[in-house]
Formats: C-alpha cells, sequence, structure tokens
C-alpha cells in the first residue's frame, strides 16, 4: 500500500492542478503532497529496514523496495518537498502566469523519478528514465529564453539520443538472459541470481551500451555537454531537482547493472567504470577552474561528483561501495542546498555572473552564508559528508592497491575543491565595485526561500557529524546488495 | 501446420526485404533535404518494422508479436504523424535544408562505413548465442539504423528531422528488439509506445515554442550560451523575441 500511495499522490497532485488551474491551489496541492510522499518514504524505509529480507514487497516482482532503492527513493522524496516550498516563493517572485503549467509538469517529473527506484522490471525502469526527461524538459525550457529553450532542446536531443542507445543495451540484457534460460522473474535481482550462467560477451555487449546511453543522462564526459546548459537555465527548484536527484536516480540504474556483471563471470567491467568515473571527474575539476556563473559552477561539480561515485563504483569492495554510497547520499543534498543558495542570489541580484557578484556577506547576509556554507560542503571540507566519503574513497582504493586511481581521483577532487572554493570566497568576501548605498541594494527575500534554505540546510551539516541508526543501517545493506 | 512450414523460406526472406527497406529508409532520414520526405521516410521505416514484427508473429505462431507489430501501426503510422502535424506547422514540412554540416554524399558514404560497422561489431554477439534465422538480419540492421540514427542527430540541423532521427533510433532498437526479445512483456511494449507518443508530443511543443519565440526551427544554429557570456536574466527577458 504505501509505495502505491507514493506512486499515485505525484500523479493526483498533477490531475488536481489540471484540473483546479489556480496557480496558488496548485504550489499547496504540490507542497502537501512532497510532505505526504516525504513520510510515506520515511516508513517505507522503516518497513525495509524491519522486513525479514529487508524488501518491501507491494506488487511481486513489479513493485519492490530494497536497501538500495530507499535511499534513492528518500533522496528524491526529500529534495521534493525542499523544491515545492522554493517553488512558492520563486514562482510567486517571478510574478509568472503559467504556474499552473510549472506544477503540472513538477509533479509529473517528481512522479517519474519516484518510480525508477521502486520498478523492478530493467525494461520498465528504462522508461521510468526517460520520462524523468521528458517531463522535466518543459521545465528546463520553462523561462522561455533563447537560453532556456536551446539548452531544453539540447538536453532532449542529447539524453533521449543516450536512451535509444540504452534501449539497445537492455535488450541486449533481456536476451543474454534469454539464452541463459527464461530468467524467472525478470527483475533485477533474478537477473543477478542468473547472471553466472550467462554469456559474458553478451552481457558485456549489453553493459557497454547502457553504460554509454544512461551516462549521457547522468553527464559523464564526453556526453556532458547538455548539463551544464539545462542544469543553469532552468528554474532554480528544478535545478535542485535535477542536479541533485534526476542524475543519481540514473545513476541508480546503472550501478544495478554494474551489479549484474559483478555476479557474471564477466571480468573488467569495474575498470570502464572506474576509467569513465575518472575521465569525468578530471575534466570537470579543470573545467571548474573558469566557470563564469553560479549555476555552471554547480552543475560542473555534478559532473565532478557523478565521476567520483562511479570510480568508487569501479574500485570495488565493502569499503568502496560503502563510501560510494554515503557520496551518493551527501552529493543529492549538498547540492540541492548549493543550487538553493544560488539561486536565492539569484533572486536577490538578479544575475548569475560570478564577475559582478562581490561582498555578498554585506550586502546579503543570509545568501553569503548560505553560499559560503554550501560551497565548502560541495567541495569537500571537512565535517561535511563530502569530505568522509571522499576522504573512504582514496582509503577504499589505497587498501585495494589501485595507487594511480587513487592519485588521480585525489589531484582531481583538490583541483575542485580549490576552484569551487576560490569562486565562492571571491563572491562572498570580495570587494564590492558598488560604492554608492543605492547600488549596494538588494530585493527582499520571500520567506519561503528563507525557509527552504533552513531545512536544506539541516542534512548538510548534520550528517557530516550524526548518521542516525536507520539511515547507517540503510547504507550498509545497500552497499552489501551492490556486492551482488 | 505443413502449410506454414512450407512458408518459413518465404517468411525468411520476406523478413530480409523488410530488413533491407528498413536500412534504406535510415539512409533516407539522413539524405533527404526535405523535411516533409523525411517524415514519409520515418512512415515507411515504421511501415518495415510493424512488417517484420508480424513476419515473425505468423512463424513460430506467437500472437505476442503479432499484436506488437499492431501497436507498432497504430502508433507510429496513424497517432504520431498525426500528433506531428498538430503540433508543427505546415511550413516547416516543405522548408528545404540547403546547409547540412556534411554533404550528402559524404553523409550517405559515412553511413555505409557505420553499416558495415555494425555487422562487424554484432557478428561476435551472434556467434556467442549460436544464433541463426531473423536475428542474423535484425540484429545488424537494427544496430546500422542505431548508428545513422546518432549520426542523424549530429548532421541535420532542422529541429524535426532532429527529432525524426531520435524516433529512428528507437525504432532501429525495437527492430533488433523483435528478433532479440520476442516474449518482452505486453505491458512493456504497451508503456513503450505510449512513451513514443509523449516524446513526439513534448519534442513538438518544444519546436512550437522555438519557432515562436526565436523565430526558426534550425535548432543546430542556436548557440548562444557559451562559457564566456555573462548570463543576466534582465537581459534575455529584454531581448525582442522574433516571432514571425
Amino acid at each position: 500500500m504505501i509505495l502505491t500511495a507514493i506512486i499515485v499522490i505525484p500523479l493526483a497532485a498533477a490531475a488536481l492542478c489540471a484540473i483546479i488551474r489556480r496557480s496558488p491551489a496548485g504550489a499547496i496541492i504540490t507542497l502537501v503532497g512532497a510532505l505526504a510522499a516525504l513520510a510515506l518514504s520515511a516508513w517505507a524505509d522503516h518497513c525495509v529496514i524491519t522486513s525479514p529480507h529487508h524488501v518491501l514487497i507491494e506488487i511481486s516482482h513489479w513493485i519492490e523496495l530494497d536497501s538500495l532503492g530507499a535511499i534513492i527513493l528518500s533522496l528524491v522524496a526529500f529534495v521534493n518537498v525542499t523544491a515545492a516550498i522554493f517553488s512558492l516563493g520563486y514562482m510567486d517572485f517571478k510574478q509568472s502566469g503559467s504556474g499552473l503549467r510549472y506544477y503540472l509538469n513538477y509533479n509529473l517529473f517528481v512522479f517519474s523519478m519516484l518510480i525508477v527506484p521502486m520498478l523492478q522490471e530493467p525494461n520498465i525502469v528504462w522508461i521510468a528514465v526517460e520520462l524523468t526527461t521528458l517531463f522535466s524538459v518543459l521545465l528546463v525550457g520553462f523561462e522561455n529564453s533563447h537560453e532556456a529553450l536551446e539548452a531544453a532542446w539540447k538536453y532532449i536531443v542529447l539524453t533521449l539520443m543516450g536512451a535509444a542507445i540504452a534501449l539497445l543495451g537492455f535488450l541486449l540484457l533481456f536476451w543474454a538472459a534469454r539464452q541463459a534460460g527464461a530468467v524467472q522473474p525478470y527483475t533485477w535481482s533474478g537477473l543477478v541470481a542468473a547472471a553466472p550462467k550467462m554469456s559474458p560477451v553478451l552481457l558485456k555487449a549489453a553493459f557497454i551500451f547502457i553504460l554509454v546511453g544512461l551516462g549521457a543522462k547522468v553527464g559523464l564526459v564526453p556526453m556532458h555537454t547538455w548539463l551544464p546548459d539545462a542544469h543553469s537555465q532552468a528554474p532554480t527548484p528544478v535545478c535542485a531537482l535535477l542536479s541533485g536527484v534526476e542524475t543519481t536516480a540514473v545513476l541508480y540504474a546503472i550501478l544495478r547493472v554494474l551489479t549484474i556483471l559483478q555476479a557474471s563471470p564477466v571480468t573488467h567491467a569495474g575498470s570502464w567504470v572506474l576509467v569513465f568515473g575518472l575521465i569525468s571527474a578530471g575534466t570537470a575539476a579543470f573545467l571548474l577552474l573558469n566557470v563564469r556563473d553560479t549555476k555552471r559552477l554547480f552543475a560542473f561539480s555534478t559532473v565532478e561528483h557523478m565521476g567520483i561515485i562511479l570510480t568508487a563504483v569501479g574500485l570495488g569492495g565493502m569499503s568502496a561501495h560503502l563510501a560510494a554510497i554515503l557520496q551518493i547520499v551527501g552529493h543529492a543534498v549538498t547540492k540541492s542546498f548549493c543550487f538553493y543558495s544560488a539561486g536565492t542570489v539569484l533572486l536577490l541580484l538578479g544575475t548569475r555572473d560570478i564577475a559582478s557578484i562581490r561582498g555578498l556577506i554585506r550586502r546579503a547576509p543570509i545568501a553569503g552564508t548560505a553560499l559560503l556554507l554550501g560551497g565548502f560542503a560541495i567541495a569537500g571540507a571537512p565535517p561535511f559528508t563530502l569530505f568522509l566519503s571522499e576522504f573512504s574513497i582514496l582509503k577504499a582504493g589505497l587498501g585495494r592497491g589501485e595507487y594511480l586511481a587513487v592519485g588521480l581521483l585525489a589531484i582531481f577532487i583538490s583541483i575542485a575543491f580549490f576552484a569551487i572554493l576560490n569562486h565562492v570566497s571571491r563572491m562572498v568576501f570580495g570587494a564590492s565595485e558598488a560604492t554608492k548605498p543605492s547600488e549596494m541594494k538588494c530585493r527582499s527575500l520571500p520567506t519561503s526561500c528563507k525557509i527552504t534554505l533552513v531545512i536544506a540546510a539541516v542534512p548538510v551539516i548534520v550528517l557530516g557529524i550524526f548518521i542516525s541508526n536507520p539511515l547507517h543501517k540503510l547504507i550498509v545493506l545497500a552497499a552489501i546488495s551492490m556486492r551482488g | 501446420m505443413t502449410l506454414l512450414q512450407n512458408l518459413t523460406p518465404l517468411i525468411t526472406n520476406l523478413n530480409a526485404l523488410a530488413g533491407g527497406l528498413f536500412l534504406v529508409a535510415s539512409f533516407g532520414i539522413v539524405a533527404t533535404r526535405q523535411v516533409g520526405d523525411c517524415l514519409r521516410y520515418f512512415i515507411f521505416q515504421s511501415i518495415c518494422l510493424a512488417a517484420s514484427a508480424v513476419l515473425m508473429g505468423i512463424q513460430p505462431y506467437s500472437p505476442h508479436l503479432l499484436a506488437v507489430g499492431a501497436i507498432n501501426l497504430i502508433t507510429k503510422v496513424g497517432l504520431l504523424p498525426w500528433l506531428l502535424r498538430k503540433l508543427v506547422r505546415e511550413e516547416v514540412y516543405t522548408r528545404r535544408e540547403i546547409t547540412q554540416a556534411v554533404s550528402i554524399p559524404s553523409s550517405l558514404i559515412i553511413a555505409l562505413m557505420l553499416t558495415l560497422a555494425a555487422y562487424w561489431l554484432s557478428r561476435p554477439w551472434l556467434n556467442a548465442a549460436a544464433a541463426g534465422g531473423a536475428l542474423l538480419i535484425n540484429l545488424p540492421i537494427g544496430l546500422a539504423g542505431l548508428l545513422i540514427g546518432a549520426y542523424t542527430l549530429t548532421t541535420r540541423r532542422e529541429a524535426v528531422p532532429q527529432l525524426l532521427g531520435i524516433l529512428a533510433m528507437e525504432n532501429s532498437a525495437f527492430f533488433a528488439g523483435v528478433a532479440v526479445a520476442p516474449n518482452l512483456p505486453l505491458i512493456a511494449e504497451l508503456a513503450l509506445a505510449f512513451d513514443i507518443l509523449i516524446l513526439t508530443f513534448v519534442m513538438g511543443v518544444l519546436t512550437r515554442t522555438v519557432h515562436e519565440k526565436i523565430g526558426t526551427t534550425a535548432v543546430g544554429r542556436l548557440t548562444q550560451i557559451k562559457e564566456t557570456a555573462s548570463p543576466h536574466i534582465e537581459a534575455a527577458a529584454a531581448r525582442p523575441s522574433g516571432r514571425k
């Protein structure tokens, strides 16, 4: 019942938005739906932890939730709540008459992300992943400016091209399973169980197609070119969802397929992922050095973090998997906060240009503090979660004797650290060129934006110091399930 | 069933014909200048796909594949072109793309090379599965169509041919799919067909918005976002929207 309710809530919210046709009502409905989904997903987490096999079964072999899925589901549900609150002030502030269209698409987009971790049939998961693109693209182009439409077009063409490539991969996976004798049931877990009997050649081919195809949506270099555009042109709450959890939800599908490969006779699947991850992390680290736009700064950082997570997964082993999952949690929570702070600056000053944002701490103390906190947290400074997870990844890599990979990763993380903090510190503390008091003035901030910043900051600060027992249990269970 | 068994070679040959025509349609989508012709090639390609599914559904008899053929025919030959013509105005289809990124003869040579690459790539897979029959036709041609579709996306600049490139890629994956995964759950097939319609709707709406706000559908020429541009939302809002 719980999972069905989580699926139905955003759909019902979307339907209500379409029926009521009033923008303020749409905002309230969306927020209530988001809160309900979060509460239910917390309950679902509880069920997953307490059930004997750590699986919550709704419709056997079709809709189930295991530990890894539960983590992704909760992350989506949490960022959904903060994004819904931020939307309140954002849409009001923009005084856009088309709020209805926004909330309709928003709820559909959330629906598509919520179902990804629940579905068990890989081909249907592919459809859900494609729906995340289709429902979010009109949100990316929502501002209807030249730039936004251009970003939306790039986004849809590149990710759907990737999706078509991944579709062939999923069909090849189905073929490999059929060759090994009918896999019953045809689910993620059924495939892992049947993996030792499958043909390595077919599995390898399927995996390469899926990695490249879904990699385009995760933002792996060289298919990342759309990501900074789309993640910077979309309205801020949508940026937080896109960068914080959409990439993660797609990455989750790649991790599932990788688990199948690691249970099969195929060797080196981990190494491909490792190489892909290192290339992404490295390229993004260098691109971070000279970005000129606050949202693009955090978008490139998403590419970097996806690279780090894949590197960790590619290293393999229990400790690396644990660190990778911690990194997934930390990234989703922190990146959404970063986009809220960048969005707050955008609301206050009306610009995303890094060079023209100076002396924020004096001009807009709330936005300045938030940007500073977000910058430190996303760059991986102690005592935040990402420091902990990145440190654990490097340690796990050393433990497995992967000195070259660890060395490169350490260099890339340091470059990104320097780049992000350099930009952020100049924006927050840099001497402002505006000397006249009139130029120093900012617009006032909507209350909902302040509330969002406070709520979103809580896990950013807390998770680095204290991880609650249930969350710890979920992370450990998920890491075990990734071993195949 | 002897009659049907006698039909087996005929069906294999007909399927090979459908495969050949499917490939021709993929080449057509790369090489035609006129947007309307591109759409016609896509419809033709979808008919070949449906034909292949139906042929394989006759022998060995599989109502599942017959249903897949019917679903494809209804969505891609019936609903999709209707939806597209409803969303994107007639004027766009008569437009001719004069300057493609690569000249048409070179495009055709590249498409031919991609086809050869597809045959070369898929051989080890077919060997590993000890495959025969329709697989030998559908898998390489499907892969070739996928690669040619990806190439189409990089060389065409108009919005509608790019959309058709994506749809052709999905068609190609399905073309391989009818042989590789003939017993995909029907619910997945239905969801896939529905997904194609949402895709067409969303891209159609986006094309229309681009046409209205920017005044062109040559999306390949949209290069406003640059790393060096200083992004100012007021500036973006103040820019006159070139309505036609």
